[in-house]
């Protein structure tokens, strides 16, 4: 069996579980923001429930319109703040306290290896980084999780990627994903677990492997995977509370295909409008002029993003005709940005800084783009209008690449600075 | 159970988002009158002021990829649509559709033959699809027997309620 499947297996109390099978699974945590939670929510009240499953094992994060946007937005953060009173969900997450919750819950360690989480938001896939089956459902499936403390799911067939070689110079996990998303189309994936292993991913950060997992969705598949190893445990050591248990793969684990990748020889990528896997290398970009830059986010709102992009900047200015703005993914990440002079190197060079927030990913607001507009950004998703005017575009790459392009005032490679 | 539906077809093609299918910048409420002015906007700003009660939507591939919110499907049937045809649906918006009790059928045959402005009838329960202008069927997979139940008791949380007042 797969990691994935020996996951579903344990938690849906067998032995063995073959790909297509529909089970019920028990949950370890359950996820919700102030987009979905709200409508999960008057689903709970639908069905009848007074009390959640377990209040321990339910994670708020309003970060999506936060700090409140608006009057609208206000309500359905109230909503909510009161749910979480009620219910006594001590995860639940404020802001000045908060984070993008994709970056918060490993962070915090509510995620361990081992584990099945769901979540009302389709990045939760992010924490398969972590050897954790996640995936995002709705709020209706996350209403029925909450009150029951199981879900649904078919047992997804595997898809494994083994990544060779070692990565050039800016080159990270964005890279890798964007080049893998690049090759198997935003469908490639479809319903499947994309593993994703080999000595590139052995020596990947673990801001990059969330940075992997996170983007798994964007190939339509259905979870993320890594297997724990020396890394995944010294990044959960001291964070998680309680027993774990670490599964691998076995060696004669089925798989509906394989690929394989000479991950030396991939350079920084860039998708273009307007789906993810419309990739290119860095090298091909060509001239495009951009208006706004935005690093942060649940895919690149990490150190390790923080520390590329100010590598990139110390010392220069943002382009004149850009606005560069930065959202480190939770409190803890800009406290640390901030004592190690990142945050100072941003403001230096002209680039506007925020407190976390998801704000401009999905054009919510804090950096709305007008019509005409072009971003280049480090989120996941560059779907007509996802930043704002549907006559805006929107380009991903890594943060060295956002960081250079800032500079330059357009797509760049840190390279040519 | 057979649900039988009857409508002019509005044709979308492969990968219609959840940010296409209803803006990310209307998700500051839920209220499905509202998201339904929306639906579709960045695809067809006027496709909330054309289309009528009934109408079926019809996509091609990965239909709904994107993001999990649930005002998809939510904006899609509060703006009177009565079923979505696609060759193949993202799996969240599937389970969305699924859970909220909004018919959708997989049929590769039916999202290739069938024409915007066609008029088309669904037995959803037979997973049957008609299309009345060109006199021609196509069969839809049907669903496993777990999700016909949770479609039978019209959405998850009818589902979960039955569990509920059982377990008490
Ligand atoms: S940062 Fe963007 S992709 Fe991530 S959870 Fe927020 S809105 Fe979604």
């Amino acid at each position: 069996m797969t990691i994935t499947e020996k996951i579903l297996a344990a938690h849906a109390g067998r032995d063995r579980v073959e790909p297509g099978e529909l089970i019920s699974v028990k949950v370890d945590m359950v996820l919700g923001n102030d987009i979905t939670a709200p409508v999960a929510i008057d689903q709970f009240r639908k069905a009848g429930a007074k009390t959640v499953f377990d209040p321990e094992k339910i994670a708020l994060v309003p970060d999506h319109f936060t700090p409140n946007k608006d009057i609208k937005s206000a309500e359905q953060c109230a909503k909510l703040r009161e749910f979480a009173k009620e219910q006594s969900i001590r995860h639940y997450f404020e802001v000045g306290r908060m984070g993008i919750e994709h970056c918060l819950l490993p962070e915090q360690g509510l995620v361990r290896p081992g584990d099945v989480v769901i979540g009302a938001d389709s990045h939760t896939c992010t924490y398969g980084a972590l050897g954790a089956f996640a995936t995002g459902v709705g709020s209706t499936d996350m209403a029925a999780a909450m009150i029951l403390g199981e879900v649904w799911l078919k047992v997804p067939e595997s898809m494994k990627f083994l990544y060779h070689g070692k990565l050039q110079r800016w080159v990270y996990g964005k890279d890798l994903i964007l080049y893998t998303i690049g090759d198997i189309g935003v469908d490639g994936a479809l319903y499947k677990a994309m593993e994703f292993c080999g000595e590139s991913i052995e020596n990947l950060s673990m801001d990059s492997r969330f940075t992997m997992a996170n983007m798994a969705v964007e190939a339509g598949a259905k979870n993320g995977i890594v297997e724990p190893d020396k890394v995944t445990l010294e990044y959960v050591r001291g964070r998680v509370k309680g027993d774990y248990r670490v599964f691998r793969s076995d060696p004669d684990a089925s798989y509906s295909a394989v690929y394989e990748y000479d991950a030396g020889k991939i350079e920084p990528q860039v998708a273009f409008p307007h789906l993810p896997d419309n990739v290119r290398p860095i090298s091909e970009a060509g001239e495009v002029r951009i208006h706004q830059v935005v690093i942060g986010s649940c895919t690149n709102g990490r150190m390790e993003d923080l520390r590329a992009a100010a590598e990139v900047l110390r010392g220069r200015k943002v382009h004149s005709g850009v606005r560069l703005l930065v959202f480190p993914g939770t409190q803890q990440i800009y406290l640390e940005a901030m004592r190690e002079g990142l945050l100072e190197i941003f403001v230096e060079a002209g680039g506007a800084v925020s407190t976390p927030t998801c704000g401009p990913c999905l054009g919510g607001h804090m950096g709305v783009l007008a019509e005409g507009e072009r971003a280049i950004a480090t989120t996941n998703r560059n779907f007509v209008g996802r930043m704002g005017h549907p006559k805006s575009e929107v380009y991903l790459s890594n943060a060295a690449v956002a960081a250079a392009s800032a500079v330059t005032g357009r797509i760049a490679s840190p390279e040519e600075l | 159970m057979t649900l039988a539906i009857k409508g002019k077809v509005w044709k979308f093609g492969d990968n219609v988002d959840t940010d296409v299918i209803i803006p990310a910048r209307y998700l500051n409420t839920s209220d499905p009158i509202e998201l339904a002015k929306h639906c579709m906007e960045d695809a067809d700003p006027r496709f909330a002021a054309k289309v009528e009660k009934g109408d079926i939507i019809v996509g091609g591939r990965n239909f709904g990829c994107g993001s999990s919110r649930e005002h998809a499907p939510i904006a899609i049937k509060a703006a009177g649509v009565s079923c979505v045809i696609a060759e193949s649906f993202a799996r969240i918006f599937f389970r969305n559709a699924l859970n909220t009790g909004m018919p959708i059928l997989e049929s590769p045959e039916a999202a290739r033959r069938i024409e915007a402005g066609d008029v088309v009838e669904v037995l959803v329960g037979e997973g049957l699809i008609r299309n009345l202008s060109r006199g021609e069927e196509y069969k839809a997979a049907p669903f496993p027997e777990f999700m016909q139940r949770i479609v039978d008791c019209g959405g998850l949380i009818n589902y979960v309620r039955e569990r509920i007042r059982n377990e008490s």
